[in-house]
């Protein structure tokens, strides 16, 4: 029974149906998450002992940075899944992922800035995580920009997913080696507080913002799906009956 | 096989034996792809030494870059002495980049890859001998040009062999994951930036060790353990990048 | 009963919008020849691409002996020649050159055989030449020595008469008698017939 079930979400009608569905189920917890982690983090949480109220950036930063990561892995899996199963869907959800990745990049890139200008005086640090946060944007980009120069759909999706596909393999590889970089040139500190060392006042609101931002991106991920599905589809006889009813 | 008439002429009467022998002809299929492979690097390089001009062409690149630095910032040699890994890399980087683009590209046009990818033959061994005669033609000269270039930026000699044994390794992998992104934009118009694009971040691993390797040997240090690494990337890369180079050329096929 | 040597089962392709395939479906046996035909843009590229297993049918089967070629794709292409619009040449290598390379990456290639097959089509007073300074006839005689050195039962020919005169003609059309009389099996795209000398090939025609 569950092999069924795997092979309905190969069905772009079912998942078309399937995606108006459950976003809402998604979208509404999203929203009362992110709005009750920022009202704990801006607002109820005290404020850092070293950096006053400049740490609460954290909020947005960290959650961001983090989906940045977990959507490029979604993007190549589904990308993935699409290439070896020849499955289309699989394809398009990692094309209605990749801009959702890149916007979180960018906040994450811009939030961090911000954060610099009060900590160190300066809006960029050449610290690891941000130049690999730069390196993950461009990477995003170069996805995008293969799409965008393919014409042909399914050449495209298999070009930008092969793409996917060994940029995940690098990302590990670019991420150590830029720290080992950052070490030998000992760069003043980097912008984290400890995750273990947080009091929960600080850590539970974190924590509400990174499942609301998950949950934010599956449901932004299945509306941008339905979408995908869409414009792929726009030929077939199913669409007729949809949107007639 | 029944109803076959015999052929007049010698060699075409050979397809008896080929149609039954099939890969009894071609040996063991690891013998096939080496020898396959051997051919295709004979004809690559074959092929550029009939348009020798060609290749000049990435290594002036590779001065030209080289020699902008000085002029932007500053003739003096200590100076320059500081900046030299980074300007050596980044030149290579850029000149490797510029060569790229002609890996695949006269292949696909004239329909030859495509036989490549139709011949029976493993495809990622004629993508990695491709690639092969590729460095030879440019990875490999730019590293024996390294020392001149780092000798204008005021490097000392004891220098050289180091500088020479990093870039080496070093665009190895630079042309095998360029092989890749060359694979993916066949047939993209204008695709240098894009090419540019997809192949830099990936090769940001090579830049930073082999920058880290000049720098060391310019301070008379040992470079071991950067060079370790680059080879290690290097390994990887030849493991990894001709498989992904032929679903690549296969994908563009399609 | 002769054996079915190519069978093509319920094939469909799409490309992006359209439907370019829409149900091929035929059955050689060995020492047949079929012609396809269709207007531009028909789909007769796309599916001697398909048979090759260079494009990917969303729906259908290719099958060779007996065996889906998808099972061992490799053994496949090792038994078949495809000859694509332009002739597969380097233009900054000769015709004997490009032979040489060409085939040599497939099997083992003599000199006494490329001189055999350069005479037969026509081409040894030409053949030291770089294939630049030579015509679009001439190559194609070229790429028609090709194959005759590939000597593998299946060809999937896409319109191998262009750019041929008369004298042209009448050598792919003995070429390819030659090739169904040893068993082997013939596919060609074309706008026109095929040369009087292929007798009884099968007809299959596409529709845009």
């Amino acid at each position: 029974m569950t092999w069924t079930w795997f092979h309905r979400l190969g069905s772009p009608p079912y998942v078309y149906a399937l995606a108006a569905r459950l976003t809402p189920w998604f979208a509404w917890p999203a929203a009362l998450l992110i709005a009750a982690g920022l009202w704990g983090g801006l607002v109820l949480a005290p404020p850092d002992y070293q950096q006053g109220d400049g740490f609460r950036i954290i909020y947005v930063h960290a959650p961001s940075a983090w989906m940045s990561l977990m959507v490029y892995m979604t993007m190549a899996v589904a990308a993935a899944i699409g290439l070896v199963w020849r499955i289309k869907v699989g394809h398009a959800v990692a094309a209605a992922c990749a801009p959702i990745g890149a916007s979180f990049t960018f906040a994450a890139l811009v939030t961090g800035a911000l954060w610099g200008e009060p900590m160190w005086g300066t809006y960029w640090e050449w610290d690891p995580r941000l130049t690999s946060e730069l390196i993950l944007l461009f990477l995003y980009l170069g996805y995008m920009g293969l799409r965008a120069g393919l014409e042909d759909t399914q050449r495209a999706d298999r070009a930008s997913g092969l793409l996917a596909v060994a940029g995940v393999v690098n990302v590990p590889i670019i991420h150590y080696s830029v720290t080992w970089w950052n070490s030998l040139h000992q760069a003043p500190s980097v912008m984290q507080l400890g995750k273990p060392t947080m009091p929960p006042a600080m850590l539970v609101p974190l924590l509400m913002m990174l499942a609301g931002f998950t949950l934010y991106f599956a449901a932004v991920l299945l509306v941008r799906l339905r979408g995908e599905v869409l414009s792929r589809e726009r030929a077939a006889s199913w669409i007729h009956e949809v949107l007639k009813a | 096989m029944s109803g076959r008439a015999p052929s007049a002429a010698g060699a075409l009467a050979r397809a008896a034996t080929v149609e039954e022998g099939g890969a009894g002809t071609l040996g063991l299929d690891a013998t096939a792809a080496l020898r396959a492979a051997w051919l295709a690097l004979l004809r690559d390089l074959t092929l550029a030494f009939r348009k020798r001009g060609q290749l000049i062409q990435p290594l002036a690149f590779f001065a030209m870059v080289t020699m902008l630095f000085p002029l932007a910032i500053s003739p003096e040699l200590a100076r320059l002495r500081a900046l030299a890994p980074g300007v050596l890399w980044v030149a290579a980087l850029l000149a490797s980049l510029l060569a790229l683009e002609f890996l695949f590209r006269d292949d696909a046009y004239d329909g030859t890859l495509e036989q490549y990818a139709l011949s029976g033959q493993s495809l990622t061994w004629l993508m990695f001998a491709k690639t092969a005669a590729h460095w030879l033609l440019t990875g490999l000269p730019l590293a024996l040009m390294a020392p001149l270039a780092a000798l204008s930026l005021g490097v000392s000699v004891s220098a050289l062999p180091g500088i020479v044994a990093s870039v080496t390794v070093g665009s190895v992998t630079l042309s095998l994951i360029g092989s890749i992104g060359a694979a993916l934009t066949l047939g993209i118009k204008r695709s240098g930036a894009l090419l540019s694009l997809l192949t830099l971040p990936l090769s940001l691993p090579v830049l930073i060790f082999g920058a880290r390797a000049t720098e060391l040997a310019i301070n008379g240090a040992s470079l071991l353990a950067p060079l370790e690494l680059l080879a290690a990337l290097a390994v990887l890369g030849v493991t990894l990048a001709p498989l992904a180079a032929a679903a690549a050329v296969r994908i563009s096929l399609e | 009963m002769p054996n079915e040597s190519l069978e093509v089962e319920n094939l469909h392709l799409w490309r992006g919008d359209r439907h370019v395939l829409k149900g091929v479906g035929f059955s050689l046996a060995e020492g047949a020849c079929l012609e396809v035909t269709g207007v531009n843009g028909s789909g007769k590229t796309t599916l001697l691409r398909t048979l090759c297993g260079l494009m990917y049918p969303e729906e259908g089967r290719v099958r060779w002996r007996g065996r889906d070629v998808r099972g061992d794709l490799r053994a496949f292409h090792a038994a078949l020649a495809y000859l694509g619009h332009e002739p597969p040449l380097k233009a900054d290598l000769s015709a004997r050159e490009n032979l040489h390379f060409w085939i040599g990456v497939r099997r083992r290639v003599s000199s006494a055989e490329l001189d055999e097959v350069l005479a037969r089509v026509g081409a040894r007073a030409w053949c030291e030449r770089l294939v630049r300074t030579l015509s679009a006839g001439q190559k194609r005689r070229v790429a028609l020595a090709g194959l005759a050195l590939l000597a593998v039962p299946l060809w999937l020919l896409d319109e191998p008469t262009t750019n041929l005169d008369a004298e042209g003609r009448r050598l792919v059309g003995s070429l390819i008698a030659e090739q169904l009389a040893r068993g082997g099996t013939v596919v060609a795209a074309v706008h026109q017939e095929l040369p009087a000398e292929v007798r009884g090939a099968q007809r299959l025609e596409l529709t845009a």
